[in-house]
C-alpha cells in the first residue's frame, strides 16, 4: 500500500487455465494513479493472459478485480471499457481498411441528429487530438494499412486519450517502431503519467522498462516471483527474476 | 491525394494544387479510378457487341432489355457486398429466391383467394404476398447468419446446406408445379409489364439529378463546415454535371424505346376502344430498375453512413479488432445475412413478376452469378473492401456479355466458358490493380 491510496486497479489472487496449465497462477497486483507499472517475463510467463483478464478479453476462473477500491465485473471488452480501460495491443488492433479517424472512433461513433455516421465531425476531432499527439500526422483520409507502425500507434494511442481512459494498457507499444518512433511513445507514456492516468506496460525490453516505470512485476509460469520500485533493483536484480525466478532482495533480507 | 491538397481557411474556393495541365486537373476530380476501369470495360463490351451486331446491340430496345435482365443478380449482389466485405459468403441466395417465390406464389394463388376467401383480383393480394416472401426472406437468412454467427458453423457448409434445402423446400411447397398466372399488379414489378412510361419517367429522372446535386453540395458544405478539405468547385460541378447527364441520358434512351403498335392495338381492344390513329407511347423506366435504385441507393447509405456499415467494413478488415473495440461481431454476423435473405425476396418478386409465373427452377444457378457480379464489381474475397455500385456494374457487365455473345449467335457452351473466363480474368486485374495503387 502507497500511504494508504486506494489503488486505481487491485488485482487480486487472479486464476485462469487453459486444458489443465496453469497460465495466471494466484496472481496479485495493484497499480496507482500517475504511475507506470511493468510487467516482466519470459514469452509465456502470464503476462499478458494476466492483462487480458482486465481487458476483457478473457474471464478470469477466480480472484477479484477492484477499480478504485470497487469490486467489478468485467467479462467483454465492451465492460472494460465502461470502466475507462484502454488497452493497446501489440498486434496493433486497428482495422486496416480503415481511415485514421474511423479506427479512432471505431465502436464509438459520432452520429448526426437522425443517427448517421458523421465522419467529418470525426476527422475534425482526429486532426486536433493527432496536433496534439503527433504533428507530423498528415494522412487522414487513407486506410491506416499505408501508415507507418509509429503513425499507427499513435492513433491507437490517440484513440485511448480521445476517451479519456484512466486506466491503459500498453502491451509491447514499441515493439513494431523504430528508434525515432519508440522515443515519440516514450514522451507520450511520459505525458499521460503526469496526467494522472495508470498504465500497466508489457515488454521484454528490461532497459526500456527501468526508464519508463515506476515499479515493475516479474513473472514465471504464471506465478508473481516480485514487484520491485526501480530505483531500488539493478537491470542484473531484474534479468535474475526473470531467468532464476527468485528474488535477490528477498533472499538477502 | 487529400494530403497534397491545401488547408487555407476561409468561404473562398480551397484549391488542390497541380490545377495546372490535364493531369491535374484530372487528379482534382478525385474520381474512383476502379470505376472509371469497371465503366471502361462495360463501354467496350457494348461497342464490340454493337459492331458485331451491325448496332442491334445499343438500340433502345437491347438497353431496355439488358436493364430489366440485370436486376434480379444486381439486387441480391448488393447484398453479397455485405457478406463478403464480413469474409462470409452466401451460396445459398438461387435457392433462397425460390422459396421466397414458392411463398409468395402460394399466398397469392392459393391461400389469400382460396383459404382465406379474399378472391382473385383483391387490391391487397400482391402486397400481402410480398410481406410473406419478405418475412420468409428474412428469417431464412437471419436463422444462416444464427448458425454462422452464433454456432461457429463456416458459412460456406450453413449455405452449402442451404443451397440444397431451400431449393427443395420450394420444390416441395409447389409440388414441383409451376404456379400462376401471378396477381396482375404484382407483376409490374417484373420489368416490361410495369413501367412508369415518357413523363413519369422523367420526373424520377429529374428528381434523381436533383438529389444528386443536393447530395454533392450538401457534402461539401459540411466538409467546410468542419475543416476538412474539399476538391476545387469547379471539379465538384464537373462531377455533378457528368452524372445529371448520365441519368437523364439514360431515362431518354428509355423513353425512345416505343411500344409496338400491336400490343397497343391490343391494349385500347382491351379497353374497349379504339386506338387514335398515329398514336405512339413509350415504355420508359421499369418500375423493377426504380425498385432496384432504390436498394442501391439505401445499400449505399448504410454502408457509408451509418454503424451498421463501419462495422461491417471494420469485421471484414480486422475481426480481433472490431471485437475488441466493443462491436458485437455475432449479432452483426445475423443482420449481414438477414438483409442478404430480406434482398432474396426482393429478388424473388421482379424474378417471378417477370416471367409471371412461379417456376419450379427458378433462381438456379443464381448464387454464381451474384457472387460473380459481386467480385467482378471489385469486392474481395479477403474480406474488408466492395462496393455497392460495383456490383450493380458487376452484375450489368455479366448480363451485357451472356445476352451480347446470344445475340451475336455464340454458342450456348462457348457463352459460359467465356463468362467463367472472365469472371477469373476480372479477379486477376483487381489483384494487379491492388498491388500497383498499394491496396484499395
Amino acid at each position: 500500500m502507497r500511504n494508504g491510496e486506494t489503488p486505481l486497479v487491485e488485482l487480486k489472487d487472479m486464476c485462469i487455465s487453459f486444458g489443465g496449465v496453469h497460465a495466471v497462477d494466484h496472481v496479485s497486483i495493484e497499480l496507482y494513479p500517475g504511475e507506470v507499472l511493468g510487467l516482466l517475463g519470459h514469452n509465456g510467463a502470464g503476462k499478458s493472459t494476466l492483462i487480458k483478464m482486465l481487458s476483457g478479453a478473457y474471464k478470469p476462473d477466480s480472484g477479484e478485480i477492484r477499480i478504485n477500491g470497487e469490486k467489478v465485473e468485467i467479462s467483454n471488452p465492451r465492460d472494460s471499457r465502461r470502466h475507462n480501460i484502454e488497452t493497446i495491443y501489440q498486434t496493433l488492433a486497428l482495422a486496416d481498411n480503415l481511415n485514421a479517424s474511423s479506427n479512432l472512433f471505431l465502436g464509438r461513433e459520432i452520429v448526426t441528429p437522425m443517427g448517421f455516421l458523421n465522419d467529418d465531425a470525426m476527422e475534425a476531432e482526429t486532426r486536433k487530438i493527432m496536433a496534439r499527439l503527433n504533428p507530423n500526422f498528415q494522412r487522414f483520409a487513407e486506410p491506416v494499412k499505408s501508415l507507418s507502425g509509429g503513425q499507427r500507434q499513435s492513433v491507437a494511442i490517440a484513440r485511448a486519450v480521445y476517451f479519456n481512459a484512466k486506466i491503459l494498457i500498453m502491451d509491447e507499444p514499441t515493439a513494431a517502431l523504430g528508434v525515432h518512433e519508440t522515443q515519440m511513445v516514450a514522451d507520450l507514456i511520459q505525458e499521460l503519467k503526469a496526467q494522472g492516468l495508470g498504465i500497466f506496460l508489457i515488454s521484454h525490453d528490461t532497459r526500456e522498462m527501468m526508464e519508463l516505470c515506476d515499479r515493475v512485476s516479474v513473472m514465471k509460469n504464471g506465478q508473481l516471483i516480485g514487484t520491485e520500485r526501480v530505483e531500488d533493483v539493478t537491470e542484473d536484480d531484474i534479468l535474475s527474476m526473470i531467468i532464476m525466478g527468485r528474488n535477490p532482495r528477498e533472499e538477502a533480507a | 491525394m487529400a494530403e497534397t491538397t491545401s488547408t487555407a481557411r476561409g468561404d473562398s474556393d480551397r484549391r488542390a494544387p497541380g490545377s495546372g495541365g490535364v493531369k491535374g486537373a484530372f487528379g482534382a476530380l478525385q474520381l474512383d479510378t476502379r470505376l472509371l476501369g469497371m465503366i471502361g470495360a462495360f463501354l467496350i463490351i457494348c461497342v464490340v457487341f454493337n459492331v458485331a451486331t451491325d448496332g442491334r446491340f445499343l438500340t433502345p430496345r437491347n438497353i431496355f432489355n439488358l436493364t430489366i435482365q440485370t436486376v434480379s443478380v444486381a439486387l441480391m449482389a448488393t447484398g453479397m457486398v455485405f457478406v463478403i466485405v464480413t469474409r462470409h459468403i452466401d451460396l445459398s441466395v438461387g435457392a433462397l429466391l425460390a422459396t421466397c417465390s414458392a411463398v409468395m406464389a402460394m399466398v397469392q394463388t392459393r391461400i389469400l383467394p382460396e383459404t382465406l376467401g379474399l378472391g382473385f383480383g383483391h387490391p391487397l393480394i400482391p402486397w400481402l404476398a410480398i410481406a410473406a416472401g419478405c418475412i420468409v426472406g428474412l428469417a431464412i437468412g437471419a436463422f444462416n447468419g444464427w448458425l454462422i454467427g452464433y454456432q461457429g458453423i463456416p458459412a460456406f457448409i450453413v449455405t452449402l446446406g442451404g443451397l440444397l434445402v431451400w431449393r427443395y423446400v420450394a420444390w416441395y411447397l409447389t409440388n414441383g408445379q409451376t404456379i400462376g398466372p401471378l396477381d396482375d399488379t404484382f407483376r409490374k414489378f417484373g420489368g416490361i409489364s410495369g413501367t412508369l412510361g415518357v413523363t413519369g419517367s422523367w420526373i424520377v429522372g429529374v428528381l434523381a439529378v436533383v438529389a444528386t446535386i443536393f447530395t454533392i453540395f450538401n457534402g461539401r458544405r459540411r466538409k467546410i463546415a468542419h475543416d476538412v478539405t474539399v476538391k476545387p468547385f469547379w471539379a465538384e460541378c464537373v462531377v455533378a454535371a457528368i452524372m445529371a447527364a448520365g441519368i437523364l441520358g439514360f431515362i431518354a434512351i428509355l423513353n425512345a424505346y416505343d411500344i409496338p403498335q400491336r400490343v397497343l392495338a391490343r391494349n385500347f381492344r382491351q379497353a374497349g376502344t379504339e386506338m387514335p390513329e398515329g398514336y405512339t407511347a413509350s415504355y420508359g423506366l421499369p418500375i423493377s430498375v426504380l425498385v432496384l435504385i432504390g436498394v442501391a441507393a439505401i445499400m449505399t447509405m448504410v454502408a457509408r453512413r451509418t454503424r451498421l456499415g463501419r462495422y461491417i467494413f471494420a469485421t471484414g478488415g480486422n475481426p480481433d479488432a472490431a471485437e475488441l473495440s466493443g462491436i458485437n461481431t455475432r449479432m452483426l454476423t445475423v443482420k449481414v445475412f438477414a438483409i442478404m435473405g430480406l434482398l432474396c425476396a426482393v429478388s424473388a418478386v421482379v424474378a417471378s413478376a417477370r416471367l409471371a409465373n412461379h417456376t419450379n427452377d427458378i433462381g438456379t444457378l443464381d448464387e454464381l452469378r451474384v457472387i460473380a457480379a459481386a467480385v467482378i464489381g471489385g469486392t474481395a474475397l479477403s474480406g474488408g473492401s466492395g462496393t455497392i455500385y460495383g456490383a450493380i456494374l458487376g452484375a450489368l457487365i455479366m448480363q451485357s456479355l451472356q445476352s451480347g455473345m446470344a445475340m451475336v449467335g455464340v454458342d450456348a457452351p462457348l457463352q459460359n466458358i467465356v463468362v467463367g473466363a472472365v469472371l477469373v480474368l476480372a479477379v486477376w486485374i483487381d489483384i494487379q490493380y491492388r498491388k500497383r495503387t498499394g491496396g484499395d
